[in-house]
């Protein structure tokens, strides 16, 4: 292998030479990184698929019904895999599926779309039902647009496609499209409704994640200021009719959520603006940015205390942390730049040194912030692959790596700590608890004491 | 998550909620993890590919590598060809496998791509192999994926040399690596030669090293494979898994193959050694002995533990069959049986084993989905439930206890290590099962009904 892969600052011939321009050095190279292509044939990506991305944004909507309209294996995967909480329903849990057969391969699907919402709305009265399209349904031209519509008037209920076809893109961003246009369509009044504007905001790009949402809240809460809705952790049908009532939109995940914040304010006049939950630093200042949006002398007078008192609450821990793990070398790959950017910044805090920074669909001037960010000499990569992260994380004596379920058991593997910052997560990572329980995880994987006993006989 | 399901009896017709199954491409990828120095190949759009390497990594918690042709709009207007060429080319010039298992998805499928004759054009290097599989995902489920592969390793690779050898060959079904293991170490015991295929012990459950390795130790060659045409006998564990490669074997080579339940509970472990002894002639070793003598006695002593209780297993049909066969040894009742792989010879096979064991009124479903099975639970509940991960919300709602068992298995770790095949699998199953219920009893015992020894 090692002849084989690529280091842009060795002189080692390239894992994939087509893939030589997607992977730069922070600070030494001019040359601006080359990413969201698709990726290429017998690379082994990490990434997925268009469905997956419409399907994470849109699952934690709670009390709709998600119908995806395909062979049985895409509902399968997708079958309760967010890890999202809901304070309310549970339905977005289940997974419906069409489970198309060969018949409906060759003579369409869209029947037995019907009926399946048909069945759907009798038995289960959800006040809406996702459909998602499928590369199956996609490629065999079923009209689900056409199906949603006449079941919509038939049930007199939302039927809202989904047209996330796999094979659209290799890319998952363009699935957040797909769910973007179905919110868009969801929260767009009828034609007679109004929503009266309120002083709230919604939360946009936060899943809620072992209930990083309901942290959120707490915080906005105490500052004088309400969430209107989340998109779209732990939120209703109902919650998201009531969007454009909102004063402010906040975005977290921007990979999901940017092109959404810009249709409302096209739509609605609602400004938006970026925060970042993740990490202390980012958490305060993002809550100042919001406190400073509402212009109240009262609310940023709240804000400075709260985020003065949970400051000094975690320092202790933070420092605890710190004195153990200062030093060590943090590789990161994850899928959205805004986590990369948080994650930098959180590792950093912790006197950690970042050695290596991908993810799977960031965009060009996310990559030069994150460039900016990083030490000369660090790596950045666009839609790396096993080979890869292998010959980085070996090279760069990687201590611990961030990422998700596919990282985990290959740094393992390797002898390297990690943390999920990732669909299976169960830790509430964001805010100032989450700052401490982030600073937990990193120190209980990078100094496990079973890395005292990886060694038994002696040896290297 | 299933208070929002209705409480009334419904039926649905179309569709499926909460599948029991999943497709066939993630079958095919698991055998081909069994091939030593192998990349499994998905041919179709990536998220496929992506969300089977996840699958399999959340179940074993190792790596799972496979590549993928990366599929977007232009191949599925142009067909798939060029992206095949390539990924060959690619796979092998950067991972340098001995051998590439393509599978198709339900895109490439539908868009009718011609394998054998992409491969015919496609420049595979001098020494290196590529077999395949046709897996759409709108047929069958991953154990009918997870078949074809397995005959695809038997049609491309076996070989006869005219000269037959004293060894057999084992085909252990979809089972974990630590199944494998242990049926490596019965045929061992025996002292008889083995050839088995796929095997993923040493794949998926490799050591920490330090080192990744991208073609772990583990995993049967390609040289043994081929070597398989001269075997003696075929064992065809799991009718659904393995008769296909097994009958082919026999066609192909002239190998006799002898179909038999997955080695799970004590009947079938009894057949399979049995098959092995009458078959070679050779006597079954006071070891094995000893081991079946130890069941039997664990039997007699826990029996009052669950002798009686009704329970509903689900999962892979192999797996169920075999499962059933053991509650009835062990005195239960299996009043609902379900698989999501559809296929007549379930319901079948099932209904015969309860009628000779006189249970009445069970219901037995093939292609059936985990809504249907909550449902007859709720008209009746049973004492236990066991299957995969995916029973906990049943467990859960109805207050039942769970024994996870099967694939996959996602909140839970250890397991792809442990057998539930042999005679030390039947040791575990009971203690996993009576376990089961005496936590139930012990949590739900008044404070004077609450005792040291149960
Ligand atoms: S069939 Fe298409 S939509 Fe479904 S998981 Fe695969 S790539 Fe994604």
């Amino acid at each position: 292998m090692d002849e084989l892969c690529s280091l842009p600052s060795g002189g080692a011939p390239p894992c994939i030479s087509e893939r030589e321009r997607s992977i730069v050095t922070a600070g030494r190279s001019r040359t601006a990184i080359h990413c969201t292509d698709d990726s290429l044939a017998g690379s082994v990506s990490q990434r997925a698929c268009v469905f997956c991305g419409a399907r994470v944004v849109l699952n934690p909507v709670t009390d709709a019904v998600h119908l995806v309209h395909g062979p049985i294996g895409c509902a399968s995967y997708t079958w309760d895999i967010r890890g999202s909480l809901s304070s309310g329903s549970e339905m977005f849990r289940n997974s419906f599926s069409t489970d198309m057969k060969e018949r409906d391969v060759i003579f369409g699907g869209e029947k037995k779309l019907a009926a399946c919402i048909d069945e759907i709305v009798e038995e289960h009265h959800p006040p809406a039902i996702f459909v998602y399209a499928t590369c199956v349904s996609g490629m065999i031209g079923d009209d689900i647009v056409a199906v949603c519509n006449a079941a919509s008037r038939r049930h007199a209920t939302e039927v809202i496609p989904v047209e996330s076809s796999g094979f659209i893109s290799g890319n998952k961003v363009v699935g957040y499209r797909a769910a973007a246009l179905a919110l868009m369509r969801l929260i767009t009044p009828k034609e007679g409704e109004t929503v009266e504007k309120t002083r709230k905001l919604n939360f946009l790009g936060e899943y809620n994640l072992s209930g990083e949402m309901w942290l959120a809240r707490r915080y906005l809460t105490e500052m004088g200021i309400g969430i209107n809705v989340a998109f779209t952790g732990d939120s209703t049908v109902a919650d998201l009719k009531r969007a454009p009532g909102a004063c402010l939109n906040i975005v977290q995940c921007t990979g999901s959520m940017h092109w959404v914040a810009m249709q409302l304010e096209k739509e609605f006049g609602t400004p938006y603006m970026d925060v970042n939950f993740f990490g202390a630093e980012n958490t305060a200042e993002s809550l100042k940015k919001i406190a400073r949006f509402y212009a109240d002398e009262a609310v940023m007078e709240r804000t400075e205390a709260l985020i003065a008192r949970e400051t000094a609450r975690i320092a202790p821990d933070l420092a605890w942390y710190r004195e153990r793990l200062a030093g060590k070398r943090a590789a990161i790959y994850v899928g959205g730049a805004y986590k990369a950017v948080a994650l930098i910044r959180q590792l950093r805090g912790l006197g950690m040194e970042i050695v290596l920074t991908g993810t799977q669909t960031g965009k060009k001037e996310e990559y030069a912030t994150i460039s900016g960010l990083l030490d000369e000499g660090a790596i950045v990569v666009d839609d790396t692959n096993p080979a890869e992260i292998e010959r980085f994380l070996r090279e760069m004596k990687v201590d611990v790596m961030a990422g998700g379920v596919k990282e985990r058991v290959l740094a393992t593997k390797l002898g390297v700590g990690f943390v999920d910052h990732n669909h299976d997560r169960k830790e509430c990572l964001a805010g100032f608890d989450g700052a401490v329980h982030f600073a937990r995880e990193v120190y209980t994987s990078a100094c496990s004491p079973v890395w005292k006993h990886i060694r038994p006989f002696g040896g290297a | 998550m299933l208070e929002c399901l209705p409480d009334k009896a419904v039926t649905h017709t179309a569709g499926k909620i909460n599948p029991a199954k999943t497709c066939q491409p993630i079958g095919a990828m698991y055998a081909a993890l069994g091939i030593h120095g192998c990349l499994p190949h998905s041919h179709g759009s990536q998220g496929c590919c992506s969300y089977h390497r996840m699958h399999l990594s959340r179940h074993f918690r190792d790596p799972v590598v496979a590549s993928t042709s990366s599929f977007t709009e232009g191949a599925s207007v142009f067909g798939g060809a060029a992206n095949l060429k390539t990924s060959i080319k690619n796979v092998f010039a950067i991972y340098n496998p001995e051998i590439m298992a393509v599978h198709t998805t339900c895109l490439s499928e539908t868009i009718g791509d011609d394998i054998p004759n992409i491969l015919k054009q496609a420049e595979i290097p001098e020494g290196k192999l590529v077999i395949h599989v046709n897996t759409p995902s709108y047929q069958g489920s991953h154990i009918t994926g997870f078949s074809g592969m397995c005959k695809a390793m038997v049609q491309y690779l076996s070989e006869s040399d005219g000269v037959q050898k004293a060894q057999v060959n084992i085909l252990p079904g979809f089972v974990n690596p630590g199944d494998m293991r242990e049926i490596r170490r019965i045929v061992h015991e025996m002292g008889i030669r083995m050839i088995m295929f796929p095997d993923t012990s040493g794949v998926l459950d490799a050591p920490m090293t330090r080192k990744y390795e991208m073609f772990p130790a583990g995993g049967a060659t390609v040289a043994e494979i081929r070597d398989a045409g001269n075997s003696a006998l075929t064992l065809a564990l799991g009718a659904f898994a393995s008769n296909a490669a097994a009958d082919l074997l026999q066609e192909k080579c002239g190998v006799t193959g002898i179909p038999l339940k997955l080695p799970i509970g004590l009947k079938a472990t009894d057949a399979f050694i049995m098959a092995l002894s009458d078959w070679f002639g050779t006597e079954v070793p006071g070891s094995l002995s000893l081991e079946r003598g130890q069941v039997v006695d664990t039997l007699l002593d826990t029996n009052f533990h669950y002798q009686g209780k009704t329970v509903a297993v689900f999962g892979d049909p192999d797996h169920v069959i075999a499962m059933t066969e053991f509650l009835i040894t062990m005195g239960m009742v299996p009043k609902y049986v379900l698989t999501g792989t559809p296929g007549k010879a379930f319901e079948a096979e099932i209904n015969g084993m309860l009628g000779e064991a006189g249970i009445s009124g069970s219901k037995v479903k093939a292609d059936g989905d985990l809504f249907e099975l909550h449902q007859w639970i709720r008209e009746e509940p049973v004492d236990l439930l066991i299957g995969t991960t995916y029973g906990k919300y049943i467990a859960r709602k109805e207050d039942i206890p769970l024994v996870r068992f099967g694939f996959p298995i996602l909140d839970r770790a250890v397991h792809p290590l442990m057998p539930v095949v042999g005679y030390r699998g039947c040791l575990r199953l009971i203690e996993q099962i009576s376990t089961a219920l005496l936590d139930r009893r012990d949590r739900d015992a008044l404070d004077e009904d609450y005792e040291l020894i149960l």
